[in-house]
């Protein structure tokens, strides 16, 4: 609030304070501040900070019986509010000491039934019940008062000065006469930017190497086996079901791309059977394989509606008729499952005829060119 | 300074203000903490959503840094041996085993966990609500366009810090969840695979996703948050707050409370009612129990596998979009999935990020502006909000449209056409009806303004007419019509509101006030009934010049034929 004059320099420590002091503390002596009271002071300090108080709306009256009711209510609050921090401790220290024990892992009790219930009921309440008991203070107890406060828009001192201060910086350290210097922090600031990024690179992999996104652990006379480990045999299923199989490789039942639903077709779905071109003899009598990750977005096609022979994804609703080749036929998948071509080995258990010939999952730029 | 003045007048004599003084003296406070004490918030309801986000945050922060003490981002496959019966013996990931034990065999543990995830939603709905607030009431005007960008940067963050947090557990669930964004990102034209091996570090789903959504969820996205909030709030308070307009409320000021001792109590009243309805939720309401779900297995998938609300719309969004791949000249594809996972998304935020800019280019609107205006009397940006929400809210439904499907017996195709065709028709028809809402609003404030508001008391005239009596809300012309103008500020509609009823008598059982005392205070107010009232509602521009209070606006006249 006050002008500050340029000076040149603090006096570091010195007794008396330098005229750049100033401020408030110049208008009003110590001797004036105590002749104010309490609430001049107040307003005097609010006024300093751009705020009137235009209007107080005293609490009740002190002694009256609407302050006493207000002071009961918070009190009885903020009371509550305790009470119930004392029981949420007595349920989270007491369980397994004088109350029952609260874990519910193993045999299931009423009391370990309730007890994550009860800290949360009782946290719940003591904590919105100190809020509670604040608002209730605020808004009965205290005083309501309606103050302004100013808005100043920038300062067009501030900029003009601000400005020169910076554009003098600027100008001294002579950047804008000294080419060379602004070159080479240019490009020091390119280079040691991409410097301190480069080690980052340590992410990148070529997604290309190896072709994992082409290929799974499928490959001729592979054994397709059951999530346990059981080899499958024609017969094993009744027609119309359907079975998710695993490559028999160390580990193949936790592989991603791996997993296949061996489906054993009704007699009346064989007739209507429409592989895909260049697929028919993929199945072996009426049993197909079909790659079980979505080639939407990858999700297991777990949902085998046996009525109508259609395969559908959970996740975005993607369906597929087993029957023509497992073609999407509703939803946003676009490509058909990938078919797994399978014959029966010497001991007449299915094998895997080759990989899949395609690449199985959601769909990517450069698929169709692996 | 102390050493001079201790003996002066104003010296403190106390205890505590020595304390004070010997503070201030070495940190040189007084000042700065007078200035924010005095600092003036202006009260309305709506200004406190921020804050329930701010203070969910806060319960985020302290809540999970308490998991981190248990929890273990490792995806090492073990077999279970905790105490929970069902899974014990299943191979699973450290990180899942541990979600168990803290489940199970941490006191409260499970409490703390639930509180996390609800307050994680708590987070990002009132980040929305307030963003809606704050959008309708065209708060994001200049100066306050780069707050505006914060608080939609800080959402976009939220999202990403829920989806990772909710794919810690490892459980079926969330491993489904993590497989979707493969995809997503797979699907990403020319450089997707790169992309995908960049963040797995090889094929999905590898070994490393979990440890770095883990450093992403408990570091690197919270830092950052947590600078933009401190930035979004250093911003709000260098700025002031906005406010509606009102009687001597002005661009040049701000009416309300001071921060101490008022805001400071209700706001934090409300932190611990933030905190307690989450502690409530955690501990009563069970959210994501991943002991059902099982460990991720690639080759499983649980019916009704949804996200978490705020994702769920881009569910939503990938569930309806047809089946269209692009196939590219040289076999090359951009996947179906790449538009309503990558570009949708990418559109909506780009367009919610540059809406006051775009707003500010359409309207030629460039001033400042520190009054808000009511939804009503911005008709295209209340209509173009609505049609979005409504655009949204399809989305949303679609997310779960399996699970409205099995509830309502309904096709689950049918559903998808439905919101297939919604997505598309529901938009600009809730644009269409918001507009002549909007309108009929406009409208009605005015003929309040100009004939005054409904009494409800019928009088026949002596020739035998009837009329309605109509209570003029501010002075009238020569043929009885107001002359007040539409000050942006609520017009008030019922008699009630310009003082027709008297203050109740205080007290639920019982009086704790003597009528006679109410009386003769409303009398000594001297402003007529319900003073108070009146003087809220009404305003004769919205911004007087004096700053003071209107005229004599409020005061009820006789009613008049």
């Amino acid at each position: 609030m006050s002008t500050r004059e340029t000076h040149p320099g603090s006096t570091g420590g010195a007794d008396a304070p330098g005229p750049l002091h100033g401020g408030p503390d110049d208008d009003y002596t110590p001797v004036q501040l105590a002749a104010l009271r309490r609430e001049e002071l107040d307003r005097l300090g609010a006024r300093y900070d751009g705020v009137e108080i235009l209007h107080v709306d005293p609490g009740p009256e002190p002694g009256s019986p609407m302050e006493k009711r207000a002071v009961r209510q918070v009190g009885w609050t903020f009371a509550l509010a305790g009470v119930f921090a004392f029981l949420f401790l007595v349920v989270y220290v007491g369980s397994g000491w004088f109350l029952p024990e609260w874990s519910w892992a193993e045999e299931g009790t009423t009391w370990s039934a309730l007890f994550t219930p009860l800290l949360g009921l009782f946290m719940g309440l003591s904590l919105t019940l100190v809020g509670a008991g604040l608002v209730l203070y605020t808004k009965k107890l205290l005083p309501h008062e309606t103050a302004v406060q100013d808005k100043h828009d920038g300062s067009h001192f501030d900029r003009v000065t601000t400005s020169a201060t910076l554009l003098g910086g600027y100008h001294n350290s002579g950047l804008p006469r000294r080419k060379l210097i602004t070159r080479s922090l240019g490009f020091m600031g390119a280079g040691v930017g991409v410097m301190l990024i480069a080690p980052l690179g340590g992410l990148i992999n070529n997604p290309s190497s190896g072709n994992t996104l082409g290929r799974t652990a499928w490959a001729e006379g592979v054994r397709l086996l059951r999530d346990d480990g059981s080899p499958v045999r024609p017969g094993d299923q009744e027609p119309g079901s359907l079975e998710t199989v695993f490559p028999a490789v160390p580990g193949g039942n936790r592989q991603t791309d791996a997993a296949t639903m061996l489906i054993r077709l009704r007699p009346e779905q064989v007739l209507q059977d429409e592989p895909r071109e260049g697929q028919e003899d993929f199945s072996y009598g009426d049993y197909v394989a079909y790659s079980k990750i979505c080639t939407h977005a990858g999700c297991p096609v777990s949902l085998y509606e046996q009525e109508t022979g259609r395969i559908l994804c959970p996740c975005h609703q993607s369906q597929f008729a087993v029957t023509q080749g497992a073609k999407p036929i509703f939803g946003p998948a676009t490509r058909s499952l990938p078919q797994l071509p399978i014959t029966v080995d010497d001991e007449g258990f299915f094998v895997a005829r080759s990989d899949y010939i395609e690449a199985v999952g959601p769909t990517y730029w450069n698929r169709e060119r692996i | 300074m102390a050493a001079r003045t201790a003996t002066a007048p104003g010296a403190p004599t106390t205890r505590l203000g020595k304390a004070a003084l010997e503070v201030d003296d070495r940190l040189i406070v007084a000042g700065p903490l007078r200035r924010t004490l005095n600092k003036v918030f202006p009260d309305h309801w709506s200004f406190l959503l921020g804050e329930i986000a701010l203070y969910s945050f806060m319960i985020l922060l302290l809540s999970g840094t308490y998991l981190t003490f248990f929890y273990q981002a490792s995806m090492t496959e073990v077999t279970y041996d905790g105490s929970y019966d069902p899974l014990r013996g299943v191979d699973m990931s450290i990180a899942y085993a541990s979600t168990l034990d803290l489940s199970f065999d941490v006191r409260g543990g499970l409490f703390m966990r639930q509180l996390h995830h609800w307050a994680a939603l708590m987070f990002v709905a009132a980040i929305v609500v307030h963003l809606l607030r704050i959008f309708f009431t065209g708060a994001f005007r200049r100066p306050r366009e780069t707050n505006w960008l914060i608080g939609v940067v800080i959402l976009i963050l939220a999202l990403l810090e829920g989806f990772s947090g909710y794919s810690l557990p490892d459980d079926l669930l969330s491993g489904t969840g993590l497989r979707i964004m493969s995809a997503i990102i797979l699907a990403i034209p020319v450089v997707g695979t790169w992309v995908h091996w960049a963040v797995f570090g090889g094929d999905y789903i590898g070994e490393l996703i979990i440890g770095r959504l883990y450093i992403a969820h408990v570091l690197l996205i919270p830092a950052i948050l947590l600078a933009l909030i401190a930035v979004h709030l250093l911003i709000l308070v260098k700025q002031k707050h906005t406010q509606f307009p009102g009687p001597g409320r002005t661009e040049h000021n701000v009416v309300g409370n001071r921060l101490f001792p008022t805001f400071a109590g209700k706001a934090t009243g409300l932190l611990f009612v933030v905190f307690g309805a989450c502690a409530a939720l955690g501990g009563l309401v069970q959210i994501n129990p991943v002991w059902l779900w099982g460990p991720y297995n690639p080759a499983q998938v649980s019916a009704a596998s949804q996200p978490d609300w705020y994702i769920m719309w881009l569910d939503g969004s990938s569930r309806l979009f047809p089946a269209w791949d692009l196939n590219l000249p040289g076999d090359y594809t951009i996947p179906a999935l790449f538009w309503p996972t990558a570009v949708l998304p990418g559109i909506i935020f780009t367009l919610l990020l540059f809406y006051p800019m775009i707003e500010r280019k359409l309207t030629g609107d460039t001033a400042s502006h520190h009054l808000l205006q009511r939804p009503r009397d911005v008709p295209v940006r209340t209509a173009l909000g609505m049609m979005s929400i409504a655009f949204y809210v399809v989305l949303l439904i679609s997310g779960g449209n399996d699970v409205v499907a099995e509830k309502f017996d309904i096709s689950l195709n049918a559903m998808t056409w439905a919101g297939r065709i919604g997505m598309v028709l529901l938009p600009p028809i809730v644009y269409v009806l918001t507009y002549r809402i909007c309108l009929g609003l406009q409208q009605h404030d005015r003929e309040v303004l100009e004939h005054g508001i409904e009494t409800g008391v019928i009088r026949r005239l002596p020739h035998g007419e009837f009329i309605e009596v109509h209570q003029p809300i501010g002075p009238v012309d020569e043929h009885g019509h107001g002359q007040l103008a539409y000050g942006g500020a609520p017009v008030p509609k019922k008699m009630n509101q310009v003082g027709a009823a008297r203050r109740a008598v205080r007290g639920f059982f019982s009086p704790v006030e003597e009528p006679t005392a109410v009386e003769l205070e409303q009398r000594a107010e001297g402003r007529g009934l319900s003073a108070g009232e009146a003087d809220r509602e009404l305003t004769s521009s919205g911004r007087p010049a004096e700053g003071g209070r209107p005229s004599d606006g409020g005061r009820p006249q006789d009613p008049r034929d």
